[in-house]
């Protein structure tokens, strides 16, 4: 039988974070249904395992990761996750150098349009940090809790996955080398 | 540490998530390396169209509603409990309610103070910083006539150690104001000009009250219905000398 006080305290504690939980599922889906369907499994297993989730730890994280996890184990999760090539020597790698002349980001009216199209592109392990660090605004410590990984990882994850939407904003036009003319 | 080095850590000095330490070394290195520092705004740049462009999907609304209904799927229970369930659900509500609503101005108030910096390190790494060249502030004040909704006074620096540069044109927040640069000693200030109202009056104190952000130092007061906003990696009390100038003058 459900208790009526813990049902009240995880409603309390998980509802508010529905908006960005749907937002970060029909990303890593990339469909509607998916995400509606990943959304709704993840608050029954969020809610069946509330009993495990220790008190002072990060709750959001904890969501996200439930969420993560079971997209994971989806049929959509397992397709990209086997299409996907894996990066290499992930851990703690120090970044290239880049050059001495950066970008400048064009700001336009489409440039939001273009960056989603940027980060869509991204392979899932990019993406999915980039989301949770700049959308998100989660710490390292909560994103490296959220998506299993170690803090140096999340670091080097998530420099590759800004410089990668970059460069495509690059060649879509809406950044350019410093003294090269962009499209308008 | 050579420049290369420095640059693998950008992306966690924009993020403040470097120890205290390496920060305050990185900062360090930001002052004198145009080159990390354009970088460093790109990044920052690159961080707040993410934050728009990325809330793209929202949910349908009957989602929300099933979603809730299977959580409170539970047989009804009798009356005394069922109010006291109800009771301590309103009592975490509303303090989930508090700890959601004050971290998230906080945050909301960074982003601004964030943005405002963000100009002043814009304009300082651009090839030409000011619109208007001029240390005669009455060349400098007449040059935004007809081009700002609003009027203001420039102070007299006489006697004072601060210099004028000049001003351009600026948008902050959506809305069209001032931006004047002064020099003290080898560092620049940047003075924000603009209506007062909107998140400026919800988030910001009408008192100056002085903030640090990236390592600059912001102040920020309202007077007359304008909001004013001074950011420099000068000493806080060049920052303060000014805002007091700039309020007598005002």
């Amino acid at each position: 039988m459900p208790d009526v006080g813990k049902n009240a305290e995880f409603e309390a504690l998980a509802l508010p974070l529905f908006d960005s939980l749907y937002n970060f599922a029909h990303w890593l889906a990339q469909d509607r249904h998916d995400a509606e369907d990943l959304v709704q499994e993840t608050y029954a297993k969020a809610l069946k395992g509330f009993g495990s989730f220790r008190p002072g730890t990060n709750f959001r994280a904890w969501m996200f990761k439930i969420l993560r996890n079971t997209f994971l184990t989806s049929r959509t999760g397992l397709s990209s996750s086997h299409t996907e090539p894996l990066e290499p020597g992930d851990e703690d790698r120090v970044l290239p150098v880049t050059s001495h002349t950066p970008e400048t980001l064009v700001i336009t009216q489409d440039l939001g349009e273009a960056l989603q199209q940027a980060i869509e592109a991204l392979p899932l392990a990019s993406r999915e940090v980039l989301l949770l660090a700049d959308v998100e605004e989660m710490s390292y410590h909560d994103i490296a809790e959220a998506l299993s990984i170690p803090i140096g990882t999340v670091m080097s994850r998530l420099a590759r996955a800004r410089k990668a939407a970059r460069q495509k904003l690059i060649e879509s036009g809406y950044a350019r080398k410093k003294g090269t003319v962009a499209r308008q | 540490m050579t420049c290369e080095a420095w640059q693998t850590k950008l992306d966690a000095y924009a993020d403040a998530e470097l120890p205290a330490e390496t920060m305050r070394s990185m900062a360090e290195h930001l002052s004198g390396c145009p080159a990390c520092t354009a970088e460093l705004v790109q990044i920052i740049q690159q961080k707040r169209v993410t934050a728009l462009a990325g809330k793209r999907y929202s949910a349908p609304p009957e989602l929300r509603a099933r979603i809730r209904q299977q959580i409170e799927a539970k047989p009804a229970r009798g009356g005394w409990q069922w109010a006291l369930g109800l009771a301590l659900a309103a009592v975490v509500v509303i303090g989930l309610g508090l700890a959601i609503v004050l971290p998230s101005r906080t945050a909301a108030r960074n982003r601004l103070i964030a943005g405002v910096v963000d100009s002043h390190i814009t304009a300082l790494a651009s090839a030409s910083p000011v619109d208007v060249v001029s240390t005669d502030r009455h060349t400098v004040k007449p040059w935004f006539a007809g081009k700002l909704p609003f009027t203001f006074n420039l102070p007299e620096l006489g006697g004072s150690p601060f210099t004028l540069d000049g001003g351009r044109m600026v948008y902050l927040d959506s809305r069209p104001g001032a931006h004047l640069i002064y020099g003290v000693r080898k560092h620049h200030l940047s003075v924000f000009i603009l209506q007062d109202g909107g998140d400026f009056s919800r988030l910001l104190p009408t008192a100056a009250e002085p903030w640090r952000s990236l390592s600059f130092n912001v102040t920020s007061w309202s007077a007359g219905g304008l909001r004013y906003f001074v950011v420099s990696d000068a000493a806080p009390e060049d920052v303060s000398a000014l805002a007091e100038l700039l309020k007598r003058a005002n």
